[in-house]
């Protein structure tokens, strides 16, 4: 089972963009500076950095834009295996996106290109897939990409000889073959998302030390890894495509919140993602643009359905009435985010409503009324249980607490660690409430909506509606798409009339950037491509 | 400890060498027997709370065929003791295990942090002693005089300094304001040696304040109380200079529990590095520690605990060792 | 010079007992809830009406320190508490009667002050669990147990061959009965300063360990957690770091001072 939670992971083959690629400026903080900013004009989505020129050209090349190399902050660290196939956290996808390429791969706009594959052609019965491999594309240790290394690759992540295979719909290829340089993949039967999952990384098939020092085909290629300290890639000369804006990329880790602003007020980090308005407050407008995006993730008070209060769908509502998303959206994240009432976000288009996102407004006293009809006039108290190494969800839990305490519920905040949250929480379902963002591992409705099926292996909320699962049934078997859309948007009103969760917000990815540094491309994915990056002249 | 059995050892009539190696091996057997008891108590610890290391290696990846297979690959299946003295074996001989997390050899992934750690440990230590002795002597003649309150709050004051409290101040201060280093940005200890020296220097500072206040206490009373015994009166009261006889005499003598202390001081350097890396973001085993701690990185935390637990138990050795040469009574036991 | 003595004694008090009264009447009355926010006063410096400022919430942090001491000095007592007691009946068994249970259980105890106090604690954490308040209690109290054991012990260990110890053997009494009622009185001059020693380390213990983030969790506030929360808002609101961290030093001075001025009233012949 693959674990794809928190800030996002894959969301392929999705047209609509939701960001803004105009640098806005920190409610808190309005200077000449910021008018200047938003009367420049609005990039269009996607695009480069709008750098107030002004400010930004003199004197801000540090050593690094001499050397063109860039240095950018994360806040969590590798600590996990390299190898791209059993890479589970989403902060060692975001850096080693730069270093791996599949057979396809996504672009900025979400859809998918060819990148190790020259060519693909689908037969018309959508069983035959044809892959024409690229001339010359090469591994980073010098060896050439061959049909083997690309059968091997596949396979691998098809392969549930011992258990579940890593890529679970990889099982429907009934058959590999090649002729030349062509691949033939046939399926056992027709997935029109079937493309997204070749995104997987190619990797060459007798090298033992992906694990820690992986070797890929991608526009950089990994230099070293120090725990807690530093991650280096060099651009790769070799490289098939367009070569990186910069020479050499230095990932310094940051495990807590203040170092990277201590970093980047210092000189030391030149781009940071995923940060807080909070931290952004503390910054020189003069020295950074901040861009926004959108995280693409439902972050919400997720409750377990089978556990006491939350059984109780009075209780569940009760909660949804005393929830002020706005506020929290206010409270701790200066305004940034889109309040959301289902398991659902903009970036999905056609099947996001829209009109749920106000079912809840907040009613203090019928949330008390519900509470009353329960068995419980007077609260009650329960946990909400954080991964800590993630701040913006810490700061959401800590609002709502002070929230719920407007209908006596007395909730107390449980910091754990990512490692204790996935086999607690997320596989052992033993927790009562928990606040986490859930995205998509693909961009299909049911990649978000299949996990509230009450039979669902990853439906760690044990939501529990056989409408719901009917629903689901039907928009299975529905071969209209207009029709299978309206059944997806019918579940998530049911999970909304449910309560199932306290649905919060999609959050505002705020990304900062140093003047001066041009090129930052958002995509629907949780990565940061710094391929694209590079200094201006 | 190693010191107090020491002095019950039985002064025989024998030559000085002979007694000087027969403590000598006695102090390092006793230290062996601590190490192996520090040792055990940590591997037991954590064969308690890891649960499976197979399980835990494999992660989200676990089957049972998967966990049988690697359970046998790393000689899980050994009972107990067998695996202890195994993993002892291996700990002397650089195998460390495999961490969990990184998937790298444990002694690979610490021993860059070990010698950043060491340096920050040493370097604290070096700011404690060059300030605390002299310091601590040189107090003795104010705090008998009528400002000796103003010297005792002060010290009191610099003692409640948490470090981590002042490597916050510090770090703001000279880092953000100041710019004298970036916090959060550890340069290379190999590729620019002053440059890293530099921001251990604050770090250790950090860590100094409130033990350099301790042992400057330590020091002063040690030498109050060596200046009170009869020798020195008398000493004194046949007219010898009482500058003199504090430098000739007491100085020495009260060397060797200042050396014993500053020993016991490294144990409390280590215990603050822990900290103050965390504030400082230097990347040492103290903030690989915490974080391996979290993720129940258990090779990587039991390989850390024994390491910093040995060096603390070293520091104890050298510190007897030193007093030996300072005072050779000790050498044959008998400290009266 | 008598009066001198107690000078130490006296300011330590005071301060000490100032503190433990604000956080005390903090446990009932601050002057805003502590956990309160408000959008609009996000980042307020200090001034009258918020006396420390507020934070990142628009919380009161004047209020929150004294809530925070509230949770660290109880912490610090409970962790005192234990080690204290715990420790002193080891130190009392093995000091009293000596011999082998003696030579096993101070060869424990030399062991386990092998390890640092913070490291010592961190891996009882990490066996408890981290992120409870309870369990931190127990961790800290564990690790001062070896400490106080090592002080009673030599106590009791001199005290066995007095005569008044002795009569009592020879009247009869039981072995609990002399370490109790007989031997434990007279080594309070030992333990006292011991209790306030301890009490600033488990203060500092327990500011260091929630700094880490094994300790205390929110909305709980102890000054430590309090301390890292305001790291990383150090340069939008300094005054945050600074009230906190003044805070543990004036509860860790003034029970300071109450250890010297006890010192040396106890102990004639140090001045």
């Amino acid at each position: 089972m693959k674990k794809r939670i928190l800030a996002g992971l894959l969301a392929l083959g999705m047209t609509v963009l939701a960001l803004n690629g105009c640098a806005k400026k920190p409610a808190a903080e309005t200077t000449a500076a910021s008018a200047e900013t938003s009367a420049a004009p609005a990039a269009n989505a996607a695009s480069e950095s709008v750098a107030p020129t002004a400010a930004s050209s003199a004197g801000q090349k540090t050593g690094r834009a001499a050397s063109n190399e860039i240095a950018v902050g994360i806040a969590q660290d590798l600590d996990e295996s390299l190898d791209p196939h059993l890479t589970v956290a989403a902060g060692t996808r975001e850096v080693m996106f730069n270093v791996f390429e599949g057979l396809v791969k996504p672009d900025p706009d979400g859809n998918l290109i060819p990148a190790v594959a020259a060519d693909v052609a689908v037969s018309d019965d959508g069983l035959v897939y044809t892959f024409t491999l690229r001339e010359g594309v090469k591994f980073h240790n010098g060896d050439p990409v061959t049909m083997e290394d690309v059968i091997w690759s596949i396979r691998r992540n098809a392969d549930d000889s011992e258990g579940e295979a890593l890529v679970p719909a990889l099982t429907s290829i009934s058959d590999i073959t090649s002729e030349d340089n062509k691949l033939l993949i046939t399926l056992s039967e027709p997935n029109n998302e079937f493309l997204s999952y070749l995104t997987l990384a190619i990797l060459p098939a007798d090298y033992d030390k992906q694990d820690t020092a992986p070797v890929g085909t991608g526009p950089f290629r990994f230099v070293s890894r120090k725990a807690q300290d530093s991650i280096v890639l060099e651009r790769f000369d070799d490289y098939w495509g367009e070569p990186a804006g910069v020479d050499r990329v230095t990932y310094k880790i940051s495990e807590n919140a203040e170092g990277l602003i201590l970093g980047l007020q210092s000189g030391a980090l030149d781009v940071v993602s995923h940060m807080t308005s909070t931290q952004i407050v503390q910054l020189k407008e003069s020295e950074f643009n901040v861009e926004e995006g959108t995280m693409n993730l439902v972050q919400a008070l997720y409750l377990n359905n089978a556990e006491k209060p939350f059984d109780d769908v009075r209780v569940r509502q009760a909660l949804c009435y005393a929830v002020d998303k706005q506020g929290v959206i206010d409270m701790a994240f200066d305004g940034y985010g889109v309040p959301l009432g289902s398991s659902m976000y903009p970036a999905f288009g056609k099947y996001f409503d829209e009109s749920l996102t106000d079912y809840y407004t907040v009613d203090i006293s019928k949330a008390k009324a519900l509470l009353a009809e329960a068995g419980y006039p007077n609260g009650f108290e329960m946990t909400i249980t954080v991964p800590s190494n993630y701040q913006p969800h810490m700061d959401t839990a800590q609002v709502i607490a002070e929230q719920l305490k407007s209908i006596g519920v007395k909730a107390t905040i449980q910091p754990v660690e990512w490692a204790s949250w996935l086999s607690d929480v997320y596989s052992g379902r033993k927790y009562q409430s928990t606040l986490v963002g859930v995205d998509a591992s693909e961009m299909t409705a049911s990649a978000m909506l299949k996990r509230f099926v009450s039979t669902a292996g990853n439906n760690f909320v044990n939501y529990s509606s056989a409408d719901y699962d009917a629903l689901y049934e039907k928009a299975l078997a529905c071969a209209d798409d207009a029709e299978q859309t309206l059944i997806f948007r019918e579940m998530e009103k049911n999970l909304t009339e449910n309560a199932a969760n306290v649905y919060i917000q999609d959050m505002a990815d705020l990304v900062v950037v140093r003047k001066g540094l041009e090129g930052l491309t958002f995509y629907p994915l949780y990565v940061l491509d710094v391929s694209r990056l590079h200094w201006a002249e | 400890m190693l010191r107090g059995s020491s002095r019950q050892y039985a002064a025989d009539v024998v030559p000085e060498a002979y007694c000087y190696m027969r403590s000598t091996v006695r102090r390092v057997l006793m230290l062996l027997a601590t190490m192996i008891i520090v040792s055990f108590l940590t591997y037991a610890a954590f064969e308690l709370i890891s649960g499976d290391p197979a399980e835990a290696m494999l992660g989200t990846q676990a089957t049972p065929a998967r966990i049988a297979a690697l359970r046998r690959e790393l000689g899980l299946d050994a009972p107990f003791p067998v695996r202890y003295i195994r993993w002892l074996l291996g700990f002397f001989s650089g195998d460390l295990g495999v961490s969990y997390s990184y998937k790298q050899p444990v002694g690979e992934l610490i021993a860059p942090k070990l010698e950043v750690t060491l340096c920050l440990c040493l370097l604290s230590f070096v700011i404690i002693t060059l300030i605390s002795i002299p310091l601590g002597v040189l107090s003795y003649q104010q705090v008998v005089g009528r400002f000796g309150w103003i010297h005792t709050t002060l010290n009191q004051l610099l003692m409640a300094v948490p470090a981590f409290f002042t490597g916050i101040l510090i770090s703001w201060g000279f880092g953000i304001v100041l710019r004298a280093f970036t916090p959060g940005d550890f340069p290379d200890l190999h590729m620019d040696p002053a440059g890293a020296f530099r921001h251990l220097l604050f770090a250790a500072v950090c860590i100094a304040i409130p033990r350099t206040a301790m042992t400057v206490r330590m020091m002063r009373s040690t030498v109050i109380s060596e200046m009170e015994k009869d020798y020195v009166q008398t000493a004194i009261s046949r007219g010898n200079d009482r500058q003199g006889v504090l430098l000739g005499h007491v100085l020495k003598n009260s060397l060797v529990p200042a050396v014993t202390f500053l020993a016991q001081t490294m144990a409390e350097i280590v215990a603050g590095g822990i900290v103050v890396e965390q504030v400082f973001g230097i990347p040492g085993l103290g903030r690989l520690l915490v974080a391996s701690i979290s993720n129940r990185d258990y090779p990587v935390v039991q390989a850390i605990v024994v390491i910093l637990a040995f060096w603390v138990v070293l520091a104890g050795l050298a510190a007897d060792l030193i007093n030996q040469c300072i005072d050779p009574r000790l050498r044959l036991g008998g400290g009266s | 010079m008598k009066k001198k003595m107690n000078g130490y004694l006296m300011a330590g008090l005071i301060i000490t007992g100032v503190l433990l009264l604000m956080t005390l009447i903090g446990a009932f009355y601050t002057p805003y809830d502590p956990t309160v926010m408000s959008a609009r006063e996000k980042f307020n410096a200090p001034s009258f009406a918020h006396l420390f400022g507020t934070d990142n919430f628009g919380r009161d942090i004047f209020s929150r320190v004294l809530k925070g001491s509230g949770t660290t000095v109880f912490i610090a007592l409970s962790t005192v508490v234990i080690g204290a007691v715990i420790g002193t009946a080891v130190g009392a068994v093995t000091g009293y009667f000596g011999g082998f249970i003696d030579e096993v259980l101070m060869r424990m105890n030399d062991a386990l002050t092998a390890f640092p106090s913070i490291l010592l604690a961190l891996v009882v954490i990490s066996i408890l669990g981290p992120g409870s308040r309870f369990n931190l209690i127990l961790a800290l109290g564990i690790v001062f147990i070896p400490g106080f054991a090592r002080v009673t012990r030599t106590a009791f260990a001199s005290l066995r061959d007095r005569n008044y110890v002795e009569s009592a053997r020879l009247m009869g009494a039981s072995s609990a009965r002399i370490m109790l009622i007989h031997m434990l009185p007279n080594i309070f001059s030992v333990l006292f300063p011991a209790l306030t020693i301890g009490f600033n380390n488990a203060v500092l213990a327990e500011a260091s360990m929630s700094f880490l983030g094994i300790g205390v969790t929110p909305p709980d506030a102890s000054l430590g957690y309090m301390l890292s929360e305001a790291q990383g808002m150090i340069v939008a609101a300094p005054w945050y770091a600074i009230s906190t961290g003044l805070m543990i030093i004036l509860l860790v001075f003034g029970a300071g001072l109450i250890g010297e001025g006890l010192q040396r009233s106890g102990n004639s012949t140090e001045l």
